[in-house]
């Protein structure tokens, strides 16, 4: 039999950050993971001979660079490269483009609004403020309110102090963004329908919510609060794909003695005495260790590996009730060449950086307004973009790989999903873009669509949920995933969270794996081997 | 203005004066004004400084942001928006003014000028058409962008009337300090006000594009005679700190791009006090500035004046040799006419007064390697350098 001081399930991300750490810090450590390769959501595989797609996340800016350091990924061949652009195609034939040289963001700005040219300085400013804020909450463990132990006070006043450091009248705009929708809290700002729809867009992205529902003014901190480099906002690549950041995690864990076995479906988290004692395979093998560590989200975690009745009663109806709504889809698309754009003059960058298709705040409702009936968005929001044109690693010469990211996509239409459904879904994302490029369709070598079912198939995320549970307030801080077990800590003793249903979220960030490694090696009494945060001051 | 949509062929701009700029530079020093390519450095910073400073200095200030305030309110618009006092402004006139957002923390400051009934200038140093147009809710005004329509001139220096003069511009002799002319040169118009950035007598010649060039080629056309000379933002940087004016987003961060708590920074606190006047009615940031004004002061960006002869960079200021810190330099200059090192320090109070004694830590480079130095300083109130030709009307010719 075997035996481990620790088993992490899963070999997303956040698994492998948080083995990583633990077996940094001595211990010996087994990762089981359920497919026949590793990296979960963040993933590259080559499904078309030739093709490497990224079959879920594509872009990278919040993994944090405390952990990039301290586990040395650049050295086990991560490499992210910023994006330069990102920008909306109009319905009338024109665009909109926000570029990273700042003359030339400027004068975009200019070219659709005076006034909004003016007004990104200090909306920039308002949005760094509560970036900086949340960021120095990422790489910590949150407090827990409900407790009076010295180290949650401590964790506590540090929030608080945070809070003062406000001004008044900042601290109230801080509780509004909290609560606004993204739609409301942009029109403080701008005035341009496509400004408007431009920067909205990031705030519905893996949400079951629209962009007048409250809450998604928040939602634009999980995208603007990363960085490249001290780009606050700025997004890359992983050179070679996304997948590249789970081989790096992988590389540096095996480097520090973890092992790591592919096609091993864990049924069961065993538990005697309230103590977690290892895992059952689905082969009905058994691992043993003291320390078993979940990477899946809240619901699968205690509601399909763990046993009831080894559970506290409220805990498995808070793990029911889990806000985990499935609403994005996802297509990679083999290209026999790079499509045209008419609307962008000749030798225009945006084709490098992000490509929307919606220009209004209305449209963007509307899209939502689908999905809450249960059906794909007949005009989705799609984020598209083309990183072949940087890494030649991801299509054959000449050729390009298109990712689209698609909101929203129901997950159970009506009768539920088929292939052919799926194909439609597929077609309706095509054809959106195809309006915009008249060669785009001439060009499709193979695509592969993605509805919250085979996202769900393929990673196990609950409903297909992005972000391994909705990040409304109510699930985030010191309530993720539920009030009193925000701390990494499971119900029974050895056992642990470490997914994106822990704080500080989803995303490839990999903060939840570094803050569980810190609570587990806090309880095993062994030195702290998770980085202190990079200070923005 | 329209601009075209593949503008990003482009990054910087050229003002309308580029063509000479780019014939006259030896160095190819350019910085970037406002999205307008604008040079450092034309040939040699000692000669830009004394061009200003013992005869006549010509800087293209076409990037500088101008807004046209037009309209039955636009007093009372401007009288809210500005914490100074505007009764006493005539057509013809120009004042220096400031303005601050609710929390009476400044947003910018910038030149106003009155040309007539309801018709208004002002001339900011960073972008406010939002801020405008947003302080404008209520008020019968129009507000229009001029950046780009109106090109201008910095012509400055002892012999800047002279040289004026015999550029063809004519009734100059009247003009006093603040005051705005409409004259010709040769046969086009051109508006001259006086006015500048530099301390030191001086003009500002305001003209529309399309005449920038022949308005450069008349200035320079007695050079022969008089010791005409494009200077750059570096020496602009040198005049500016010894008159003691000073530049938002520089020396203090301005409201509106400030991210951390307390880093903006008010009126009072950069010494700008006089330009407030709470006694006039209401204006933004009222509130904020009389409850400001009632508590003792809690910092002062300061002149200070720093003894020796080391190169001053930034640097921190402590209340004795390895004391507390309570300061630092935002600006510093050796000044090659007061042979000293002067600069604006932002300086923490204590107990309400300025700390007595003031200590710079001076870091700077010898042949590469690094040294280190203390160095007091003394503070002042005054400009640093304010001849007495500077106000004079009419200027001597000289
Ligand atoms: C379509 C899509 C696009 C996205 N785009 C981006 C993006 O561009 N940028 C970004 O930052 N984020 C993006 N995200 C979000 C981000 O990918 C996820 O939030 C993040 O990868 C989750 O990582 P994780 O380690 O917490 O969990 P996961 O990646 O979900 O890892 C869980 C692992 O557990 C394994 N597992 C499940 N059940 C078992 C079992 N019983 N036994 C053993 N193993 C099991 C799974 O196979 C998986 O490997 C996207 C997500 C999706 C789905």
């Amino acid at each position: 039999m075997n035996n481990y001081d620790a088993i992490v399930i899963g070999a997303g991300h956040n698994g492998l950050t948080n083995a990583a750490f633990l077996a940094k810090a001595g211990l010996r450590v087994l990762v089981v993971e359920r497919n026949a390769y590793i990296g979960g959501a963040t993933v590259s595989r080559e499904l078309h001979e030739g093709w490497q797609y990224s079959s879920c996340s594509y872009v990278c800016s919040l993994f944090r660079p405390e952990i990039y350091n301290a586990l040395d990924l650049g050295r086990h061949g991560l490499k992210i490269i910023p994006l330069v652009s990102s920008m909306t195609f109009k319905q009338d034939g024109d665009y909109f483009g926000s570029y990273s040289q700042p003359n030339i963001r400027r004068r975009e700005l200019m070219r659709h609004s005076l006034r909004d040219a003016d007004a990104v300085v200090r909306f920039d400013a308002d949005v760094l403020r509560w970036c900086k804020l949340i960021r120095g909450f990422l790489l910590r463990t949150p407090p827990d309110p409900g407790s009076f132990r010295p180290r949650d006070l401590f964790e506590f006043a540090y929030l608080l102090k945070k809070y003062y450091e406000l001004s008044e009248s900042q601290l109230y705009e801080f509780i509004r963004f909290f609560t606004m929708s993204i739609a409301e809290y942009l029109e403080n700002y701008f005035e341009n329908d496509t400004v408007l729809a431009h920067y909205s867009g990031g705030s519905i992205i893996g949400t079951g919510l629209g962009v007048y529902s409250p809450g998604t003014a928040y939602v634009l901190l999980h995208h603007a609060m990363g960085d490249v480099d001290g780009n606050i906002g700025s997004w890359g690549f992983a050179r070679g794909g996304m997948g590249a950041v789970a081989d790096a995690l992988a590389s540096s864990f095996q480097a520090h003695g973890g092992e790591i076995r592919t096609d091993a479906d864990v049924r069961r988290i065993m538990v005697a005495g309230n103590k977690a004692t290892g895992v059952e395979l689905a082969s009905g093998e058994i691992i043993t260790a003291k320390t078993v560590v979940s990477n899946l989200d809240a619901k699968r975690t205690f509601l399909q590996i763990m046993d009831e009745a080894d559970l506290p009663p409220q805990l498995v109806h808070r793990a029911k009730h889990f806000k985990i709504r499935g609403s994005s889809g996802k297509l990679n698309i083999a290209l026999d060449g790079m499509p045209e754009f008419p609307a962008l003059p000749h030798g225009s960058p945006l084709t490098l950086g992000h490509m929307h298709f919606t220009d209004t705040l209305h449209r963007l409702e509307k899209a939502y307004d689908d999905w809450k009936d249960d059906r794909w968005s007949a005009d989705p929001y799609c984020d598209a973009l083309v990183p072949s044109q940087y890494d030649p690693s991801l299509a054959p010469p000449g050729k390009h790989m298109m990712s689209v990211f698609v909101q929203y996509c129901p997950v159970n239409p009506e009768g539920g999903w088929t292939d052919a459904k799926r194909e439609q879904f597929g077609q309706t994302v095509i054809d959106q873009i195809a309006d915009y490029s008249p060669n785009f369709k001439d060009l499709l070598l193979h695509v592969e669509v993605r509805t919250p079912r085979e996202i769900e198939e393929e990673t196990g995320l609950t409903e297909g949920n992005i972000f391994q549970g909705e990040l409304t307030f109510d699930q985030l801080l010191f309530n993720r995933p539920f009030p009193g077990y925000a701390q990494y800590r499971g119900p029974v003793k050895g056992m642990y969270m470490c997914g994106s249903s822990t704080h500080p979220g989803g995303g490839v960030m990999g903060a939840p794996g570094a803050n569980a490694a810190r609570e587990i090696l806090r309880d095993l009494r062994r030195p702290d081997t998770t980085p202190q945060e990079f200070s923005d001051d | 203005m329209s601009i075209p949509n593949d503008h990003f062929r482009q990054a910087i701009q050229h003002t309308p004066f580029h063509a000479r700029l780019a014939a006259l530079t030896q160095t190819e020093e350019w910085t970037v004004w406002n999205g307008c390519m604008a040079p450092r450095v034309l040939d040699k910073l000692s000669t830009e400084y004394f061009a200003v400073r013992s005869s006549c200095s010509v800087m293209d200030m076409s990037p500088m942001e101008k807004y046209r305030i037009t309209g039955a309110d636009a007093y009372r618009f401007l009288d809210r928006l500005l914490t100074r006092d505007l009764s006493a402004l005539r057509p013809g006139r120009v004042t220096y003014v400031v303005w601050c957002n609710d929390e009476g923390k400044l947003i910018d400051d910038g030149t106003l000028f009155q040309f007539g009934d309801g018709d208004y200038r002002l001339c900011s140093q960073h972008h406010q058409f939002d801020w405008l147009m947003t302080s404008a809710m209520g008020f019968d005004v129009n507000i229009e962008v001029e950046t780009h329509d109106v090109a201008a001139l910095a012509v400055q220096g002892p012999t800047s009337y002279s040289v004026l003069t015999e550029a063809g511009i004519a009734g100059l002799e009247d003009l006093r300090p603040f005051g705005i002319a409409n004259l010709s040169c040769q046969d086009f118009p051109v508006v001259v006000s006086r006015t500048g950035y530099t301390g030191d007598l001086g003009y500002e010649v305001w003209v529309s594009p399309e005449n920038a060039l022949p308005l450069w080629d008349a200035i320079f056309s007695v050079k022969s005679r008089y010791d005409v000379h494009a200077i750059g933002l570096s020496t602009l940087e040198m005049v500016r700190i010894e008159a003691g004016f000073i530049m938002p987003g520089f020396d203090f961060n301005t409201a509106e791009s400030t991210v951390r708590a307390n880093f903006d920074r008010s009126p009072y606190e950069v010494g700008l006090g006089w330009v407030v006047n709470l006694d006039k009615g209401q204006f933004t940031g009222r509130k904020a500035l009389v409850a400001e004004s009632k508590r003792p002061a809690k910092r002062r960006l300061t002149k200070i004046t720093i003894e020796g002869n080391k190169p001053v960079g930034e640097a921190f200021i402590y209340n004795k040799k390895g004391g507390k810190l309570v300061g630092e330099i935002k600006c510093a200059v050796w000044s090659p006419i007061l042979k000293a090192n002067i600069a604006l320090a932002d300086i923490e109070y204590i107990g309400g007064a300025l700390p007595k004694k003031l200590w710079a830590r001076l870091d700077y480079q010898r042949e590469l390697k690094w040294m280190s130095a203390w160095a007091e300083c003394r503070p002042t109130n005054k400009p640093f350098y304010s001849p007495d030709h500077r106000s004079a009307t009419p200027p001597s010719r000289l």
